[in-house]
């Protein structure tokens, strides 16, 4: 399969937005369902079988409610905001393998991209809260950006640790490494790994705002943070855009640890179609257990965020950095030598 | 690190919190002086729900007033019909029947447990858990269905009458009450393991808006809040009334005085109120629930009258005053809340918006009651 | 702690130190004291140990004030009509009073309510603030300023609590007609 190059753009183009608003169209649905099952109640139903057209009415309605645009905001930057958490949330979208051969581009340095464009994000909620010209935005832009400037330090040391034992930043090339069952995969690769993939999906969590660490939207205390002024699709390109972080904070981690498109078995297939399916199996599995942890845990304080990050995320991702590297190359001599 | 906050030497702002606001419940406006996230200065405003039931009560007769006290704190309203008819009879001399002051006590204390269930639930999502408050509301439906069937309404209850109460209850509501006490006290430890054991919640509430018995006792706090600051004062134990004496419980006391301490506070109540009605409807004798000759038309003796009770929030006191007529000279109702909130702007100085919101959480504030 | 107190309230200079019969009225003892001894009195049941539950007022207007006879029982179990003729008959033509009322209580396990009263001339309702001395005297004296119209000297601020910030009247007088 083999297209020119504009359609290729093309075809990526259509296909990932539409995965993306799909993805969170119905992750909402899907939330709603989780959340109500683990709450003891049902969930959507009334519209569509299994409430399966819900997210299609909410965003009718979403799309015919009004734009507002507040008095003594700063327009451009107010409208701009919600684009800049959406756009790189789908440019990131990119690099991410799907199947051995479903990726839009293979690039060498995908996952250096990849967090290139997730630092635009939080721009978005920054402007966003400061363009909105309401209190309770600017506090939560504020604590946005403290939470992102202390979690992505962790991410990017556990990430450099995964790149040491890789010796690859091409995510694709990753997944390969880890064929063969699911012994093979990172999470395995030494008894350091599940606790690089804790630091990892815990920084992901508080990456994409989302509880225990949604500081920045905290309802009881900030309304809806930097949202709070937007309505419409304002609101719901912000909407799409943090769940389309969550996939992509999720696919990473199972490129990562998970093994990718591979299958957990060697006599289950992960060819073409197989690929994509046991990609995206795990990545709605980590999605589930997002939510899972969301509709659990109460919200933790700013304070208690910034001390988790500060003074145990860290230390202890650039523990397993340092062991993880006299590991390569400490390792191979012990073993040589025998 | 609370130094900025005490100096504010810096630029600080005012945020308006409320009226219309997710963790004030209610109409509830604080004026809030932030230096960044600290508190420099909260200062409540209140009224935006007054009703001025006293000035209801100088204008219709003592009978009359009884819907009202229901719509002072819609959450345990029971309580608040005690409070006045205790008052009135102790007023006019009349004798209650046991078996009515039996079923007040069931029907006060699942009232009791139905407000700390909600409160439960709803300062659970102030602190951003959104699960138990789904539980708690589960629960507290099979109350308000008990409740329904004997007092024929589920929030604004008018059940005492001055001797006795309106109707008696069925046997439906006895066994259900029964099934009720079993299904929740296998429900609590679930709670406690999913809430109370949780370390973002330990690290939330511990330590977190201390309140000293002497504050509460210079700004008149009752009721779980003064418990959790370690003192022992229950209107129920200390003042006796109704039957309480002659039914076991024990009084939780917690002496931290921080939002935890309150938190223990009500989940350990709800375990004991567990407890009287238990008890109450074991020893609940049969007989009329309506004493014999209470007068027709009410007219207390001339002077005034004060009665004490112990609502879900603290010491509800009602006093009267009577003229010798059939109406109300004077009615004063004395709200815990009221006194609770009102160390609120002394507490939260110094204290980061979202600890200040975990100690108004703590409070248990229902506003209509302080508003009255 | 009865005989204490009113040994205590005997040095204040009392208008009136009356046991009360707690099984009727729902409090032990009721003082009178004058605008003058308000303070004192609050300053005492502070030093001992007890807390204001509440302040409220009452507006005599065209009535003898009642709530204090020296016997209650007596009055409350006779036929009410009677107790009201004889309240009737014991006034001669009554000076417009206003009364506040503060309600003071223990936790400490005693169990005492003191009830102090201050009756004020209507036309000119003013009595010194006890916030400064008790923090949570504020909002009740606010709000009794809010319903009544009295004005507690010294209190830092008497803007409306629960009526609205522009109000100008005060509901509880009986004279009130909205």
């Amino acid at each position: 399969m083999t297209l020119t190059e504009p359609w290729r753009v093309l075809a990526f183009l259509v296909g990932i937005i539409a995965f993306v608003a799909l993805n969170a169209a119905y992750l909402v649905w899907l939330e709603r369902k989780v959340a109500g099952h683990i709450q003891g109640r049902i969930g959507p139903k009334e519209v569509g079988p299994f409430g399966l057209l819900q997210p299609l009415a909410d965003g009718i309605k979403l799309m015919s409610k009004q734009l507002l645009v507040p008095k003594g905001v700063d327009p451009l930057l107010f409208k701009v905001a919600p684009l800049l958490v959406l756009v790189p949330a789908v440019m990131s979208f990119v690099t991410i393998p799907f199947g051995e051969n479903l990726v839009a581009r293979n690039i060498d340095i995908g996952l250096l991209m990849i967090f290139a464009f997730a630092s635009v994000n939080v721009m978005g909620l920054l402007l966003g809260g400061w363009g909105s010209n309401n209190k309770y935005a600017v506090i939560s832009a504020a604590r946005a950006v403290s939470q992102n400037v202390a979690y992505e330090i962790p991410m990017l040391i556990t990430v450099v640790t995964m790149i040491m034992l890789t010796s690859t930043m091409n995510l694709n090339e990753m997944v390969i490494q880890q064929g063969g069952g699911i012994l093979n995969w990172h999470f395995f690769a030494n008894p350091l790994m599940p606790f690089a993939f804790l630091i990892f999906f815990v920084c992901a969590l508080a990456e994409t705002n989302r509880a225990p660490f949604d500081l920045g939207e905290a309802e009881s205390e900030l309304i809806a943070g930097f949202h709070t002024e937007y309505s419409g699709m304002g609101f719901g390109v912000f909407f799409m855009g943090e769940y389309a972080n969550i996939i992509i904070g999720c696919s990473l981690a199972v490129i990562l640890f998970l093994g990718g498109w591979q299958s957990p078995f060697e006599f289950l297939s992960d060819q073409g179609l197989w690929g994509v399916f046991w990609f995206l199996a795990k990545v709605y599995f980590l999605i589930f257990c997002v939510m899972w942890i969301r509709w659990t845990y109460p919200r933790t304080t700013l304070w208690g965020l910034l001390n988790l990050s500060w003074k145990i995320l860290i230390p202890i991702s650039l523990l397993i950095l340092l062991l993880t590297g006299a590991m390569i190359k400490v390792w191979p001599l012990i073993t040589g030598a025998s | 690190m609370n130094d900025l906050a005490r100096s504010p030497n810096q630029e600080t702002f005012v945020l308006n919190l409320g009226p219309q606001h997710p963790a004030t419940h209610g109409v509830l406006r604080v004026k809030l002086t932030m230096d960044g996230e600290y508190i420099v200065d909260a200062e409540p405003v209140l009224g935006y729900v007054h009703r001025m039931h006293e000035k209801m009560g100088e204008n219709r007769t003592w009978v009359q007033f009884m819907p009202n006290t229901a719509r002072l704190d819609y959450l345990g309203a029971l309580s608040y019909n005690h409070g006045y008819v205790k008052v009135v009879e102790q007023a006019m001399g009349l004798e209650v029947p046991e078996r009515a002051e039996y079923l007040r006590v069931i029907t006060v204390e699942l009232n009791r447990i139905a407000s700390h269930l909600l409160w439960f639930g709803a300062f659970v999502l102030d602190l951003g858990g959104f699960t138990p408050l789904l539980y708690a509301f589960d629960d507290r439906e099979h109350i308000l269905d008990l409740l329904e069937s004997v007092t024929g309404s589920r929030l604004t209850f008018c059940y005492y009458r001055f001797g006795g109460l309106c109707n008696d209850v069925d046997d439906d509501f006895l066994t259900g009450t029964r099934a009720f006490i079993k299904r929740l006290r296998k429900r609590l430890p679930d709670y406690h393991n999913l809430v109370t054991k949780n370390i973002i919640l330990i690290n939330r509430l511990k330590d977190v808006g201390v309140l000293s018995a002497e504050m509460c006792r210079k700004y008149g706090a009752t009721g779980p809040v003064l418990r959790g600051s370690g003192v022992d004062y229950d209107v129920r134990k200390n003042e006796p009334y109704s039957v309480y004496p002659e039914l076991d419980f024990e009084v939780p006391v917690y002496s931290e005085g921080d939002s935890m301490a309150r938190y223990m506070v009500r989940m350990d109540e709800i375990d004991q109120c567990l407890r009287i009605v238990e008890q109450a409807l074991d020893k609940l004798p049969e007989g009329p629930v309506m004493a014999e000759k209470v007068p027709k038309i009410l007219k207390p003796a001339a002077g005034d009258y004060y009665g004490a009770v112990e609502a879900a929030r603290g010491t509800f006191g009602i006093r009267i005053v009577s003229d010798g007529t059939n109406i109300p000279y004077r009615m004063k109702l004395r709200s815990p809340t009221f006194s609770n909130l009102s160390l609120y702007g002394e507490a939260s100085r110094g204290l980061l918006l979202p600890d200040a919101l975990a100690l108004m959480g703590s409070l248990d504030l229902v506003i209509p009651e302080i508003d009255r | 702690m009865l005989s204490e107190l009113k040994s205590e309230f005997a040095s204040l200079a009392p208008l009136a130190v009356i046991e009360t019969d707690y099984k009727v009225k729902g409090y032990h003892l009721d003082v009178e004291v004058g605008p003058d001894r308000v303070v004192d009195a609050a300053e005492l049941l502070d030093r001992l140990g007890f807390f204001l539950e509440a302040i409220t007022g009452v507006d005599w207007l065209g009535k003898n004030p009642v709530g204090n006879q020296p016997d209650p029982v007596s009055v409350n179990e006779q036929d009410p009509e009677a107790a009201e003729a004889e309240g009737e008959a014991g006034s001669d033509a009554p000076a417009d009073k206003m009364e506040v009322v503060y309600d003071y209580n223990r936790t400490d396990g005693v169990l005492c309510r003191v009830v102090v009263r201050c009756r004020l001339d209507r036309a000119k309702p003013e009595l010194p603030t006890v916030s400064r001395l008790i923090p949570g005297a504020d909002w009740h004296e606010r709000e009794t300023h809010d319903f009544f119209g009295i004005i507690f000297t010294g209190h830092h601020d008497l803007s409306p609590l629960l009526l609205p910030e522009d109000a100008d009247f005060h509901p509880l007088r009986k004279d009130f007609k909205a």
